[in-house]
């Protein structure tokens, strides 16, 4: 290996390996690379009526899944940041061997390979169990940077970063809509109730974005096809050190007792656009003495 | 059982959700407390005691200054310790769902979020959480305590009961990876046009306006039922309309006679912010949009085509 310069230098050096040719490109242009881990998910496509299994209470994946969309922000974020510094871009998924299908469109928009811990084990993991079981598989990754998506699609929890974020004890900074890398440490634009506050932190960190950061690449043709060679691995709970118990029904400390619908909203009228939409609002709003 | 309650201060004051989330636990009984954490923040803790809390526990201290969830977690550990409460709620906020979250697996603790119910079946807490877009209630329960729940934001209105509570200093220590992250600039933008709060008619726009030129068309129509005009958190942080305007979990809950989205999903974010509204009017050009399961009249078509048209008609009727 070349010869490795300055401090900060090396204790991103400590953190991954890098080739040879790459490191003396990143000593010579004094930026480092960054090791940049995405945490993703695949979730039943829009189109998907999604419905919960009465016999389980578990969320009925066998449909189309899709890549999460705003995971589909934190893959640009972190491609966006590889393009400034260099660097590396895993994403990292719980959930069945199918969803590698999902991690591929990830793959093709430019991140470098994926890691899919995939195990029966896991079904039906709560907050709890799964921030345990990601965090394992992160640690494994030891990256400079991991990203979250804003929120799943399926669940409509947006917590879990900071779940995994205290397991892994690093800072972390949620909702943020801008971000900058700069040597060791990032800065994060976040929106609170109370307006934007700007919050730094040393690297390595966690990073929750907003799905207002930046509007996602389309995979190119040629991206579509070098997906396929990039590597992609699986591998069980018992590969990244996550024991039987930590996971599934006996790691969650969480349960659906019961589902029922919703009370009905009486009275909801839907049209379809065929050019007299206005003139029907019109009607619409007139005979409820709104206007 | 005894629960404590989350409490949030912002300048001074007790923010409405953690109140609000007193009466609720007070109302299921038991020992009620509350926990206030920050700098300066003990004579707003008192105030706790007027909305049903026995007690007040606080953590004073510079680390808590900033509106950071990782010392907070450290904080919270401790009153936990401290006080041995069984159920801890939390009313959403950005802040108070990374707190919870990160609680969570601090103390390999159950978490359940966005419900917007509890109640007690056979003593036991269970929650409600209305899921996929709320077109199911899920009842959730907890195996272990502590039990953390985060509360969807304005489930419960303070009820003023008149006690009195009783303050508890906690000391609490911090970690180091806690105390990384720093805050180092707080921007806050000054409200411009008329209050969205007060408006009987809001017009409000999301991402499917377009481009930050698309709000024109949200103006226009709002301009014809002199109304105000709104906007959903993501065209807020794209930098198409003022903070001010935003209206959702983050942003300003209204409640106006009418509604009118245009080019808004209807993520829960934005729904919980004007879910009050007497009639909702969605346009949409996505058929799958969650909007059209709450609208009261959805329509699916191109809000370029259809909002200047209805604009028009408006105006023309005077």
């Amino acid at each position: 290996m070349a010869p490795v310069r300055g401090a900060k230098r090396r204790r991103l050096a400590d953190l991954h390996a890098v080739s040879s040719a790459d490191e003396t490109l990143c000593a010579l242009a004094r930026v480092p690379r960054v090791k940049i881990a995405v945490c993703v998910k695949q979730v039943p496509d829009a189109t998907v009526h999604k419905r919960l299994d009465p016999s389980t209470n578990r969320l009925d994946r066998s449909g189309e899944g899709t890549l999460n969309a705003t995971d589909v922000n934190a893959v640009e974020e972190a491609l966006r940041v590889k393009d400034a510094h260099g660097g590396d871009v895993v994403v990292v998924s719980l959930g069945p061997e199918k969803a590698m299908e999902s991690l591929r469109k990830a793959l093709a928009m430019g991140a470098d390979r994926a890691v899919l811990v995939s195990d029966p084990g896991a079904a039906g993991s709560d907050l709890l169990a799964t921030s345990y079981a990601l965090a394992k598989a992160l640690e494994r990754e030891a990256a400079d940077l991991v990203l979250f998506g804003q929120q799943s699609s399926d669940a409509d929890g947006a917590v879990l970063w900071a779940a995994v974020a205290d397991r892994l004890r690093r800072p972390m900074v949620s909702q943020v809509a801008e971000l900058t890398v700069e040597g060791d440490s990032l800065k994060g634009k976040r929106q609170t109730e109370f307006g934007y506050d700007v919050i730094s932190a040393p690297l390595p960190a966690v990073v929750a974005v907003s799905d207002a950061i930046n509007e996602p690449r389309y995979p190119s043709l040629r991206g579509i096809m070098g997906a396929k060679s990039k590597p992609q691995e699986v591998v069980a709970l018992s590969d990244v050190g996550v024991e039987e118990d930590r996971v599934g029904d006996s790691g969650s400390r969480t349960t659906v007792r019961s589902l029922a619908p919703p009370p009905p909203k009486s009275g909801q009228v839907r049209i379809e656009d065929d050019g007299s939409a206005a003139e029907k609002i019109v009607e619409y709003l007139a005979e409820k003495r709104l206007i | 059982m005894s629960t404590l309650v989350y409490l949030e201060s912002h300048e001074g004051e007790l923010t409405r959700g953690g109140l609000g989330l007193l009466g609720k636990a007070a109302s299921l009984g038991g020992d009620v407390a509350g926990v206030v954490l920050g700098s300066g923040v003990r004579d707003a803790a008192a105030t706790a005691g007027a909305f049903g809390a026995s007690a007040v526990y606080v953590v004073d201290d510079e680390a808590l200054a900033a509106p950071l969830p990782q010392p907070r977690v450290d904080a919270l550990e401790a009153v936990v310790a401290e006080s041995g409460a069984e159920n801890l709620l939390f009313p959403a906020s950005v802040l108070a769902a990374d707190v919870a979250a990160g609680l969570a697996a601090r103390l390999d603790a159950g978490l359940n979020w966005d419900l917007t119910d509890l109640r007690l079946d056979g003593g036991e807490l269970v929650g409600v959480r209305p899921a996929l877009g709320d077109t199911v209630l899920v009842e959730v329960g907890w195996t272990t305590t502590p039990r953390l729940a985060l509360i969807r934001s304005g489930t419960f209105d303070p009820v003023e009961s008149g006690g009195s509570a009783d303050v508890k200093d906690v000391a609490a220590s911090f970690q180091d990876f806690s105390i990384q992250a720093r805050l180092v600039d707080h921007l806050q933008e000054e409200s411009s046009g008329p209050s969205i709060e007060d408006a009987d008619v809001i017009v409000a726009g999301g991402r499917g306006l377009g481009s930050p030129e698309g709000f024109s068309y949200a103006e226009e129509l709002a301009a014809a039922l002199g109304g105000a005009v709104a906007a959903t958190r993501a065209v807020v942080d794209a930098g198409w309309y003022p903070y001010s305007a935003q209206v959702g979990q983050t942003g300003k809950t209204v409640s106006p006679k009418l509604y009118i989205a245009l080019g808004i999903s209807g993520a829960i974010q934005h729904k919980v912010g004007m879910q009050g509204a007497g009639t909702i009017v969605a346009v949409n050009k996505d058929p799958n949009a969650p909007i059209f399961d709450f609208a009261d009249l959805g329509v699916v078509g191109d809000l370029t085509q259809i909002a200047p048209k209805l604009t028009e008609l408006l105006r023309a009727r005077g």
